[in-house]
């Protein structure tokens, strides 16, 4: 029960690392922008993770109605800024990629820093 | 209510409310006139701020008139007014600096977008400064990250572009786990405002949580401040950039990350957590140390004038490291006061590599061969940014080598070991700056050709304005020492 309770974080454990572990070993660009929304996934995961509450509801009092028992609401806010600034990145490292392959003619990572190298 | 009660808030506001009508500005230079007069607006802002700062001490502001913990706070103590000076000095400077050598690194079609991404990098930075808790931290770093990377690839330079992906995956790893520090902190003490969290951690009786959270924040950071063996984004990101850019960013950008670090590692953890600080230093400055030296050796092999000052910034930022890790007052007036002088003498060579460049379309000292006689006043601007990097009596980097050394005297048992190990680093600097001296004033000019070619006169006052203010804050050093007192009294939550 303890293992299935923590059930979220360990998603979030495992997450993280497949996003690092790719982000270091992979050389296509556009792979390593994928291992990075994975890794910042794993992130908005735990964050709303934490802010649940079993049987929380949204957080709006309703006449009549006791004992009500709420879900934070703030880590969801701060998640929902987290995921722009997410989707800024993975687009501005996208464009990036984009034109890294005009000027190479490569999105390999290795055989880009190997032109670099040639005078 | 008045304006000036409004000044941290305006501090940000104003540069990025005047982003978007830079962008639309039709030409180069009216976009550049614009950034720079609100670059130099925010400088005035920064000033007004300080001298409110030095007057009443910190500055609270409640955003939209809701009072922290429950509304977004903006807090400006001695620190943030240090770090925001140097953040819109730095600006005003490589953009005044920079029109004529920006003019040719970018289109002017597209030069609206980057003065528009330029004013965005920097009311980032000052959000970071200003702001008084961890989410919007993140926020405006990430804000102020996105903009420098365009910024950093918008030159011609093809190479500008894999450096700038790099550092794009780098900083991104960095800020996402300052975000799940963050994320532990909230978890267990429900509050982002930092000095609810200061408060707060007292009553956490479970404190692993915290230990992670500290350790994911200090990591995460020290990649963003690029922290040896952390820096492996900076060297090329600073090389390949549009030498304008690389003024602005190397004066500032990895001192705000350390700011960020401080804040963390003293104003929250310091004291509130068992410890915390031998911790931090046993992590900090064996890291430090070997920035301080390898660094400094790494950059005597460089054949590029700027991957030498970059590499040169990383050894900087050891010392500040190193500093920050002795956790003594001393210490800290060290390393905030070293930050300040690094960015004055490393913000004035990168400026003279401009000029460089400028006149021989060239940053490989191979290229720059006789360099010294042929544009006698921007290279004697040079010498002198470069003894005070070196830590010569009479310059700024004396001032705050000499509270080093202080400070590291104080160490039982390893003041010693640490003072050879500063000294020797200083000599490396002497080593890999005399190597481009000497051939700038002994070498044979390519091609024969040793008619002088100095750069326009606006750019050359300039340079010797900022030189001289090395001199200046090197007899004078009241104004930083100062800010970098009442800033480190705040970290240890001594005075205020």
């Amino acid at each position: 029960m303890k293992l299935l309770g923590l059930f979220n974080y360990w998603v979030f454990a495992v997450l993280l690392m497949i996003g690092l572990a790719a982000l270091i070993s992979r050389q296509n660009l556009v792979k390593k922008i994928m291992a990075l929304a994975i890794f910042q996934s794993a992130v908005f995961l735990f964050f709303i993770t934490m802010s649940k509450i079993e049987n929380g509801t949204a957080p709006i009092i309703q006449a009549g109605v006791d004992n009500q028992v709420f879900s934070n609401p703030l880590p969801q806010v701060l998640i929902l800024t987290a995921i722009v600034v997410g989707i800024s990145t993975t687009a501005l490292g996208l464009a990036i990629a984009v034109r890294l392959y005009e000027e190479y003619g490569t999105i390999e990572d290795n055989e880009i820093l190997a032109m670099d190298r040639k005078p | 209510m008045n304006l000036a009660d409004h000044l941290p808030a305006l501090q940000v506001a104003l540069p990025l409310l005047t982003a978007p009508l830079v962008i639309l500005l039709r030409t180069g230079f009216l976009a550049w006139l614009a950034a720079l007069l609100a670059s130099l607006a925010s400088l005035g802002l920064a000033l007004l701020l300080t001298a409110a700062v030095l007057e009443t001490g910190t500055q609270h502001y409640a955003v939209g008139g809701w009072q922290p913990p429950f509304g977004i706070a903006l807090t400006v103590d001695g620190l943030s007014a240090l770090v925001l000076l140097l953040i819109t000095g730095a600006s005003s400077l490589a953009l005044a600096g920079g029109r004529q050598s920006l003019r040719l690194d970018i289109d002017n079609r597209r030069a609206p977008m980057f003065y528009g991404a330029w004013l965005i990098a920097m009311a980032g930075l000052c959000g970071i400064a200003v702001a008084g808790d961890a989410f919007n931290v993140f926020v405006f770093m990430e804000i102020s990250s996105l903009a420098t990377y365009i910024l950093i690839a918008a030159g011609r330079d093809r190479r500008a572009l894999s450096a700038v992906f790099k550092y794009l995956i780098i900083g991104t790893i960095g800020a996402t786990f300052y975000l799940i520090g963050v994320g532990f902190i909230y978890m267990m003490t429900g509050t982002l405002n930092f000095a609810d969290m200061a408060l707060r951690l007292n009553d956490v009786i479970e404190t692993r949580p915290i230990i992670i959270a500290a350790g994911f924040i200090t990591i995460g950071l020290a990649l963003k401040a690029a922290i040896f063996p952390l820096h492996i984004w900076l060297p090329r990101a600073y090389t390949y950039a549009p030498n304008a850019v690389t003024v602005f960013i190397a004066a500032c950008s990895t001192k705000v990350s350390i700011y960020v670090l401080l804040r963390f590692n003293y104003a929250v953890f310091h004291g509130n957590l068992l410890g915390h600080s031998d911790l931090f230093a046993v992590f900090i400055i064996p890291l430090a140390l070997s920035g301080i030296l390898l660094a400094s050796a790494i950059a005597i092999y460089q054949g590029n004038l700027k991957k030498m000052l970059a590499f040169s910034s990383v050894a900087q930022i050891g010392y500040i490291a190193l500093a920050a890790g002795l956790a003594s007052q001393t210490g800290l007036v060290a390393a905030l006061l070293h930050m300040f002088n690094h960015a004055l003498a490393k913000g004035t060579l990168f400026l003279c590599v401009v000029a460089f460049v400028l006149t021989s379309r060239s940053a490989t000292i191979a290229n720059l061969h006789g360099i010294g006689r042929r544009m006698p006043w921007t290279m004697a601007a040079f010498v002198l940014a470069g003894l005070s990097l070196v830590g010569v009596p009479g310059t700024a980097g004396f001032i705050s080598k000499w509270y080093l050394v202080v400070a590291v005297m104080e160490v039982p048992g390893w003041g010693v070991p640490l003072v050879v190990a500063i000294i020797a680093s200083s000599l490396m600097a002497v080593v890999y700056l005399w190597k481009f001296v000497e051939v700038a004033y002994y070498g044979e000019a390519p091609g024969d050709d040793t008619a002088a070619m100095e750069v326009a006169l606006p750019l050359r006052t300039l340079i010797w304005v900022a030189a001289l203010s090395n001199v200046y804050f090197g007899l004078f050093p009241q104004l930083p020492l100062a800010l970098a007192q009442s800033g480190s009294g705040t970290l240890l939550g001594g005075l205020n």
